[in-house]
């Protein structure tokens, strides 16, 4: 996956002074997430429209299948309203438990 | 175009709204400038979701200027980078209406009087958003903002918005354009020129704010592009001294329906929809009488 990562090995302590590593991700973003975007392959043509309308950037295209990053998927809803072809359904979190 | 955007993430795992405009101009702008960037950020929206400490969202260089300051920031960075002899370096600010036209408009005028090669980019969510949704002067007619409440007599902002893409072109830049989130391919491009463009450019981009505007995460996009088709926003590009409208919109769509979707207007008359009609009609026929 070619998406930026959470630093595994950041032990807690914060850089020092006014400035920092560039791209220093601490900690993930589902938690504030409602209903989370899921693409049907069958209908996704690939287009990359719903890559390029994420705020987030957390969709992306590998090996030309359409897939989302959910660490950090805020759950917008963009995509699945841009999506011409209604391939993005958005399902609420924890239905799968109910 | 997919394959002219930089595969790499620069602008990833900020703390922006959900649905957020702004973010999305500025993670689309540093796709196609690419790694070789510098870029300075005023206090707003995106410096305050982007530096969330310890977690620091940004994977080029980024630095927060006061907030007064970008486009001085950006001049000084370019003859820093032009002193240290690195070449092919995009300078870029990113900064919110409230730090373009309130309260960085002298630093801009003075970048732009200067012509040094910097890209500044605005992006317009029509309110002081990072504060909690105060009035700027790119606030339209008649919104809802903490500072313009809607009363009995007054219903919402008295102003109406600042022509900040004819004053700046006012200065004779090398290039500015006006953008919007809904016609991206057309932002991208812009972005582009902006990048190829051998002194100042200025990029006014559209960028709804769910949280201020009263609308659904998931509309951002939609309203954006809802806003040209209606006539309230317009893309034009200013080049060598001459200007050019991108999208001549024949027929606009019903300006009620697209202010009626929004939190920031639904207190809105009958009379005060008219005179953002009007106020439209007049804007169009300037614009067409001066862009075609």
């Amino acid at each position: 996956m070619s998406r930026p990562t959470v630093k595994t090995d950041f032990s807690g302590e914060i850089p020092k002074g006014t400035y920092g590593p560039a791209m220093h991700l601490t900690e993930t973003l589902e938690g504030w997430r409602n209903s989370r975007p899921v693409i049907n392959n069958n209908i996704c043509n690939i287009c990359g429209l719903c890559y390029l309308v994420c705020p987030e950037g957390v969709i992306f295209n590998e090996k030309n299948i359409m897939d989302i990053d959910y660490g950090f998927c805020k759950g917008c809803g963009i995509c699945a309203r841009e999506c011409r072809k209604h391939a993005i359904t958005m399902q609420k979190e924890g239905a799968a438990n109910e | 175009m997919l394959d002219r955007l930089d595969k790499e993430e620069y602008f990833y795992g900020h703390k922006g709204c959900g649905g957020c405009g702004g973010s999305l101009a500025v993670r689309l702008a540093l796709k196609v400038l690419g790694k070789d960037t510098f870029v300075v950020l005023p206090a707003g929206c995106m410096s305050a979701v982007g530096f969330v400490y310890p977690q620091l969202c940004f994977g080029v260089n980024a630095l927060i200027s006061p907030f007064a300051s970008t486009a001085a920031m950006l001049s000084g960075i370019r003859a820093a980078a032009k002193s240290l002899n690195i070449k092919n370096c995009n300078v870029v600010g990113f900064a919110g209406d409230g730090g373009t036209a309130d309260i960085g408009l002298q630093a801009l005028s003075g970048a732009i009087d200067r012509g040094d090669k910097i890209i500044y980019i605005c992006y317009d969510n029509e309110a002081y958003m990072n504060t909690g949704v105060q009035q700027s002067s790119l606030t339209p007619y008649g919104a809802r903002t903490t500072t313009t409440p809607p009363g009995e007599h007054i219903h919402g902002s008295r102003n109406s918005k600042k022509n900040m893409f004819e004053i700046v072109a006012a200065h004779h830049i090398k290039y500015a354009a006006t953008a919007s989130i809904g016609n991206i391919p057309d932002y991208i491009k812009k972005v582009e020129k902006a990048k190829n463009t051998n002194g100042t450019s200025y990029i006014h981009i559209a960028a709804p704010c769910p949280t201020g505007w009263g609308i659904d995460s998931s509309e951002t996009v939609a309203i954006a592009r809802e806003a040209v088709e209606c006539g309230l926003w317009y893309l034009a590009e200013y080049e060598d001294g001459k200007y050019k409208l991108n999208k001549n919109v024949k027929e606009f769509t019903s300006i009620r329906t697209y202010l009626k979707k929004q939190g920031r207007f639904k207190h809105l008359t009958d009379e005060d929809i008219q005179e953002i009609e009007r106020q439209r009609d007049e804007n169009i026929k300037f614009i067409k009488e001066r862009y075609i």
